[in-house]
């Protein structure tokens, strides 16, 4: 019911939708599945972001124990999620220093606190899945929505290795992937593993967002109480001028 | 308790003319009976303003106005500040929402004619609020310094330069600095929490001083003062203001609320309109963005800034620029010159200002929304027949209101 009249809600108010996001390649976003109520995919997603993300990427405007939020306890957070000897109340920065960053990828990796709010969750779902192979470049990868990345493709064990396929038809070129070498994952359990931390990154984004619609349910229907009240005390009064 | 109450009260009335201005503004001030749907903007746009004052006050306990922190003190707000996430999202809402209420308080004016004698100053400093909310939404927004705060502002502090002969010492004096930089961030802030609200604030003060002077305007653009009750002088198509308008405009706050809420708690960024997604980069000196586009409540202008792309009459395009989105702000002080209507409300005007008024909202309109995109030719194109339609809407009008079939207005409000 709750999720329901959340449901509606954000409808009514997103009702300027007109995306910003940009795809610098223009290739269509798949849509991310995203569900931030969701606490055991945002646990997945976590440890996940932990494994592999947080080695040269920072999380550094969020705290470790900010997780309770989604369902850890105190050591489930200490053994899941903090593997560098810091504390709980900690900042999740990255094990990597800047200029190691930069003389290695050529740019420092972005922090990802807010990545998911500027590049939006389909255009990351859409990126984590479109690496393939590719000897012309520094990494010997390429990105399909992101021509050129700076990343390497640090989950290819999981996702194994794509081609490039290029197809020139009347539409012109068409390019698509295809997987070359298998991974320790199929193409559908890779692609609810990046669900996962896409969806974690998401939370991620805006721990407070659930938060944020529970109140705002709570004060929404104050208001419509508040009409009625100020609605007849309106009436009463405007009774002797009409 | 009712003595003691007066008795009290006549202490003060003693020292302080509490009971005076209480009647002189509120229970003693009259105002037309017939206020419908578009004047509830000048009490909303007071709500807005203390939300914002309020709201400000508390962001600003926590807000680091440094280039190499503010990003980071913004997050900090936003997770680990208690309900920080509410106060920045009821500010950066505030800041959107107090341009919608603005705008249509405006176009309220410019509907029924607000702007005319003897209304004239209440407009001048009513344009000055609206200067000032400029000034303040451009600061506001340079603060969380990310991608948007920075090369929005770049375009901004480099319209200044474009200024002939003081251009760059004017632009170098501005940023206190050769670049926007840490220097620009800390007096920018300066202006915004302290400068700003406070001739804002003076403004208001002297915007209600005003219009208690001469009385609130009506969508009969009648003037209830002429008509007064021979006993008791007092306006025969007036309501004292409180209780009616207080307990009226109670419940435009709450449909207000209602919306400035649901925007809040369901969608903050408003798609993308209210917060920038690009915004949710750090500042970059280095990295241009490819497209940048400022919030919506500037976009128009700057349709007109980027319009003109050829030099002309001698005059660098850049200039050009400058010059017609300062113009396209300022040239509604003129409008109560411009108006040579014999009368004020469009329920009396003729069809050639409707038509006109129609124009100019559709032209405000397409050049907002012209203003979020990339230029093409086609919209640079388009951008320019707009920007000739909105400044038409204002150069013609002593042609195209003198000339228009208006009817007679009654002596008397008609509801």
């Amino acid at each position: 019911m709750k999720k329901t009249v959340n449901l509606v809600l954000i409808a009514i108010f997103s009702v300027v939708s007109l995306s910003a996001y940009g795809s610098e390649s223009g290739i269509p976003l798949d849509k991310a599945p995203v569900n931030i109520d969701d606490n055991a995919s945002l646990q997945r997603g976590a440890e996940s972001f932990v494994n592999y993300c947080l080695t040269c990427h920072g999380a550094s405007y969020m705290r470790y124990n900010r997780h309770r939020d989604i369902g850890f306890s105190n050591e489930d957070i200490m053994n899941k999620l903090v593997h560098t000897g810091q504390k709980s109340g900690d900042l999740m920065l990255s094990s990597m220093r800047k200029k190691e960053g930069e003389e290695w990828f050529g740019v420092v990796p972005p922090d990802l606190s807010v990545i998911a709010r500027s590049r939006g969750a389909d255009w990351l779902y859409t990126y984590l899945r479109t690496f393939y192979r590719d000897e012309g470049t520094a990494t010997g990868w390429n990105n399909l929505t992101f021509d050129r990345a700076a990343m390497p493709h640090v989950l290819y064990q999981l996702q194994g290795e794509q081609k490039l396929v290029v197809k020139t038809g009347d539409k012109g070129e068409q390019k698509s992937l295809v997987l070359d070498k298998a991974g320790q994952l199929n193409s559908a359990e890779y692609d609810k593993f990046v669900g996962d931390l896409v969806n974690y990154l998401v939370y991620l984004g805006e721990p407070h967002a659930n938060e944020r619609k529970d109140l705002g349910i709570k004060v929404m229907l104050f208001l419509l109480g508040m009409f009625v009240l100020s609605y007849f005390l309106k009436k009463e009064y405007w009774k002797d001028i009409h | 308790m009712s003595n003691l109450f007066n008795s009290m009260l006549g202490w003060v009335d003693k020292r302080f003319p509490l009971s005076s201005n209480w009647k002189a503004h509120l229970s003693e001030y009259y105002a037309p009976k017939n206020f419908n749907f578009w004047y509830f903007f000048g009490s909303l746009a007071l709500l807005v303003l203390v939300n914002q004052l309020i709201t400000g006050i508390f962001l600003t306990m926590n807000y680091k106005p440094d280039a190499s922190m503010a990003f980071a003190s913004v997050e900090y707000i936003m997770r680990d500040v208690d309900y920080g996430w509410l106060i920045r999202y009821m500010h950066s809402t505030g800041a959107s929402m107090f341009f919608v209420v603005v705008y249509l308080h405006m176009f309220r004016g410019m509907m029924y004619g607000s702007y005319r004698k003897p209304r004239e100053l209440l407009w001048l400093v009513g344009m000055a609020i609206f200067f000032v909310l400029m000034s303040l939404a451009f600061t506001g927004y340079i603060l969380p310094w990310g991608q948007m705060s920075y090369w929005g502002a770049q375009v901004i502090v480099s319209m200044f330069g474009a200024i002939p002969m003081v251009g760059e010492t004017l632009q170098q004096w501005l940023l206190g600095d050769f670049t926007l930089s840490d220097a620009a961030l800390n007096r920018f802030f300066a202006y915004h929490v302290v400068t700003l609200p406070l001739v804002l604030l003076v403004l208001v003060f002297v915007h209600i001083l005003a219009l208690h002077e001469t009385g609130s305007n009506n969508p009969d653009g009648v003037e209830i003062k002429e008509n007064k009750n021979a006993a008791t002088g007092i306006p025969v198509d007036g309501i004292p203001f409180h209780p009616y308008y207080t307990v009226k405009d109670i419940v435009g706050v709450v449909v207000f609320l209602f919306v400035f809420c649901g925007i809040i708690f369901f969608a903050p960024e408003m798609g993308g309109y209210f917060l920038e997604y690009n915004n949710f980069i750090p500042a970059n000196t280095l990295q241009t963005p490819d497209h940048i586009a400022p919030v919506w409540y500037f976009t128009p202008y700057y349709s007109m800034l980027r319009a003109v792309t050829v030099n002309f009459l001698g005059i660098d395009a850049k200039l050009w620029g400058v010059i017609l989105m300062a113009g396209s702000v300022v040239i509604f002080c003129f409008l109560p010159w411009l108006d040579r209507s014999p009368v004020k409300s469009i329920r009396y005007k003729g069809p050639y200002f409707k038509i006109a008024l129609g124009l100019f909202v559709i032209s405000f309109f397409v050049l907002g929304w012209l203003g979020t995109k990339s230029p093409t030719p086609l919209y640079t194109l388009l951008a320019q027949i707009f920007t000739v339609i909105y400044f038409a809407f204002f150069i013609l009008m002593p042609l195209y209101s003198k000339i228009d079939k208006t009817k007679p207005e009654p002596k008397r409000l008609k509801e």
